[in-house]
C-alpha cells in the first residue's frame, strides 16, 4: 500500500506489445528494404516456400513476403489513421454531447444511433464512390464508422464523470470549466476511452483487410493483407501459403493489439494496479 | 456585519416541483448557521444555489447576495459563470458527505490540494508543495508527505474528509458549506471531524453552514439553526431553543426521535460512557 512511484508492469501489455510489435518491425524493415521491388513479375507463378522466393510466388509470379511485408504497412497505417481520425471526431462530438443538456443531447444521440446502425461497408462504398478507392478512402470511412462508437461511449462517461461529486467540490473552490476538462473529466474517461481506441485500431485493420477483400481498399501495387486473400483464394489448395501467410499476420496483429488494450487498463487506472 | 443573505430563495426542478421554497436566512461573518431536515427536505439543494451550482434546468429565483470585504457584493441567483467562478473558493466552498467520490480517483491527493493553491495564490514549484504540506498539516493529518503522494483509495474514510476540508480551505473563503460532512464517517472518526471544523471555523473566522439531518450534531457546532421541511424553512431559532424547546411540531419529532435514540443507547450501556463527548 505505499504510494510510490514504482513503473507499472502487465505480462499481458508485454506479449501484446511483442505481437504488435513484431507487425510494426516488419513494416518499419519494409521501408528500408524488401526481398524484391513490389511489381517484379519474374518469379514463376504459384510457387511453393523456397529460394529465392522464401514464401513463394502468388499467380502473376509476384514475391509473396514482398507482398506481406508492405501490408503489414498497409494495415498498421489503416489501423493508426482510423484511430486518428475516429479518436479525435469521437472524442470531441462526445464531450460535446456529455456536456449537451436535454435536446441537444437527445439529437446529437440519435444522430449518434443512426451512424453506428450504418453498415461500415455501405459507408466505404459512399466515400469511394465520391472520392476514389484508394487507402485513403477506406480510412476515411473506418473512422467516420469508429466515430460514432467513440462518441457514444464518450458521452457516457463524460455524463458519468460530471454526475461525481469531485467535479462539483472543485467548480465550489472555483476552477473553470475548461479546466475541469482538461484536469478531471478527460483523466478520468481516459483509461477506458484508451482501451476501447487500441479494441477499435483491431477492429480497423480488420475493416480495412475487408475492405480490400471486396475491392475498396488501396489499389495495386499497395498490397493489402486483404487482396492478397482475395487474389489468392482461388488457388488456396495449390498454393496455401499465399492464404496462410497474411492470415496469419493479421490475427498476430489483432490479436497483439488487443493485449494491448488489456495491459493498457490495467496500467492506465491506479486504482487496479494495487491489486498486483 | 452581514456576509450571506439570502431572501425568497425558490429552486424548482424541471418537473415543475418545489424543492425549496420561500427560504429567507442572514449570516454574519464568522456565525455558524444550521441547517436541519430529513433526506429530501431541500437542505443541498439549498447549498447549491448559494453557490450557484444547482444541476443544469432547475429554476432558481428569489435573491442571494454575498458581501464579503474583499469582493465586489455580488447577486448569485442570475449571476453568469465568469463571475460565479470568481466567487468560488473566495467568499464561499463546501466539503461534502462522501469524501470518497469527493475527491478525483485518478489524481494524487497533493495534486488536488495544490490546485487552489495554485490558482489563488499563484504559487508554483517548491512553494507550492510546501504550502500543500502546511495545507495537510493543518487538518492535523499525520505524515503529509506521504498522504500527498497518495491516491484517494489508498488512504482512510476519515483521513480523505480531512483531505477534501483542506481544499476547502485552501483559498480562505469566507464562508464553508459543510454538507453532512460527518454522516459517511465512522461515530469515532465523526467526533474528530467535527472537532477539526470546529477548531478551523473559529481559527480563521470563516462563517460556517452546516448541513445535516442529526440534530446532536448540528446542536454541537451551530449557533443558529433552521429546519427544512419540504423546502420550507418551518422553524428558526438558537440551537439550545430549537432542542430545548421546539415549537412546529416537525421539530417535536426530530427532537423526540433523536432523544428516543439517545435513551436507547444510554439503557444498553447502563450509563457507562458518555459516547457524545470525544
Amino acid at each position: 500500500m505505499t504510494a510510490g512511484r514504482r513503473v507499472p508492469r502487465s505480462a499481458t501489455l508485454v506479449a501484446g506489445c511483442v505481437l504488435a510489435g513484431l507487425v510494426l518491425a516488419v513494416a518499419v524493415v519494409s521501408f528500408f528494404w524488401l526481398p524484391f521491388p513490389p511489381d517484379d513479375t519474374s518469379g514463376d507463378r504459384l510457387m511453393p516456400p523456397g529460394l529465392p522466393h522464401l514464401l513463394g510466388t502468388d499467380k502473376l509470379g509476384r514475391d509473396l513476403l514482398t507482398q506481406l511485408m508492405i501490408g503489414a504497412r498497409v494495415a498498421l497505417e489503416a489501423g493508426a489513421g482510423s484511430v486518428l481520425i475516429g479518436g479525435l471526431v469521437g472524442l470531441t462530438g462526445g464531450l460535446a454531447a456529455g456536456f449537451a443538456t436535454r435536446w441537444l443531447d437527445d439529437t446529437i444521440s440519435a444522430l449518434l444511433d443512426i451512424l453506428i446502425a450504418f453498415p461500415t461497408v455501405l459507408l466505404a462504398m459512399l466515400v469511394t464512390a465520391a472520392r476514389e478507392a484508394s487507402l485513403g478512402s477506406a480510412v476515411i470511412a473506418i473512422g467516420l464508422a469508429m466515430s460514432a462508437i467513440v462518441a457514444r461511449l464518450t458521452r457516457v462517461l463524460v455524463k458519468r464523470v460530471l454526475a461525481q461529486d469531485f467535479i462539483t467540490a472543485s467548480r465550489t473552490s472555483g476552477t473553470s470549466w475548461p479546466r475541469v476538462v482538461v484536469e478531471h473529466v478527460l483523466p478520468n474517461i481516459w483509461p477506458t476511452l484508451s482501451v476501447n481506441l487500441a479494441l477499435q485500431f483491431g477492429l480497423a485493420v480488420l475493416a480495412e483487410a475487408s475492405l480490400s477483400y471486396l475491392g475498396l481498399g488501396a489499389p495495386p501495387p499497395n498490397a493489402s493483407w486483404g487482396r492478397m486473400l482475395q487474389e489468392a483464394q482461388a488457388s488456396v489448395f495449390i498454393a496455401p501459403a499465399g492464404v496462410i501467410a497474411p492470415g496469419v499476420l493479421l490475427v498476430v496483429l489483432v490479436v497483439g493489439v488487443n493485449l494491448i488494450a488489456d495491459g493498457v487498463r490495467d496500467v492506465a487506472d491506479p486504482t487496479r494496479r494495487r491489486t498486483r | 456585519m452581514t456576509l450571506l443573505t439570502v431572501a425568497g430563495l425558490h429552486v424548482r426542478s424541471p418537473e415543475g416541483r418545489d424543492l425549496v421554497s420561500d427560504v429567507s436566512f442572514t449570516l454574519d461573518a464568522g456565525e455558524r448557521l444550521g441547517l436541519i431536515g430529513e433526506s429530501g427536505s431541500g437542505k443541498s439543494m439549498t447549498a447549491l444555489a448559494i453557490m450557484g451550482l444547482t444541476p443544469p434546468g432547475m429554476t432558481v429565483s428569489g435573491s442571494v447576495v454575498f458581501d464579503v470585504p474583499s469582493l465586489d457584493r455580488i447577486e448569485v441567483v442570475g449571476a453568469g459563470e465568469r463571475r460565479l467562478t470568481s466567487l468560488r473558493g473566495r467568499a464561499t466552498s463546501t466539503v461534502f458527505q462522501e469524501p470518497l467520490t469527493a475527491l478525483d480517483p485518478l489524481m494524487r491527493v497533493g495534486r488536488q490540494v495544490a490546485e487552489p493553491l495554485r490558482r489563488r495564490r499563484g504559487l508554483r514549484g517548491r512553494a507550492l508543495r510546501a504550502a500543500v504540506t502546511a495545507a495537510l498539516e493543518e487538518v492535523r493529518l499525520a505524515d503529509p508527505e506521504r498522504i500527498a503522494r497518495a491516491y484517494p483509495h489508498e488512504i482512510s474514510g476519515g483521513q480523505r474528509q480531512r483531505v477534501a476540508i483542506a481544499m476547502a480551505i485552501a483559498c480562505d473563503p469566507a464562508l464553508l458549506i459543510a454538507d453532512e460532512p460527518t454522516t459517511a464517517l465512522d461515530v469515532t472518526v465523526q467526533a474528530d471531524v467535527l472537532a477539526l471544523l470546529d477548531g478551523l471555523v473559529e481559527e480563521r473566522g470563516m462563517a460556517l453552514l452546516f448541513i445535516s439531518h442529526d440534530l446532536a450534531v448540528v446542536s454541537r457546532i451551530a449557533e443558529r439553526v433552521i429546519v427544512l421541511k419540504d423546502g420550507a424553512a418551518v422553524e428558526s431559532g438558537s440551537a439550545g431553543e430549537v432542542v430545548n424547546a421546539p415549537r412546529h411540531p416537525y421539530t417535536r419529532d426530530l427532537v423526540g426521535s433523536a432523544r428516543r435514540l439517545d435513551g436507547a443507547l444510554d439503557g444498553a450501556i447502563d450509563g457507562a460512557v458518555d459516547w457524545r463527548t470525544p
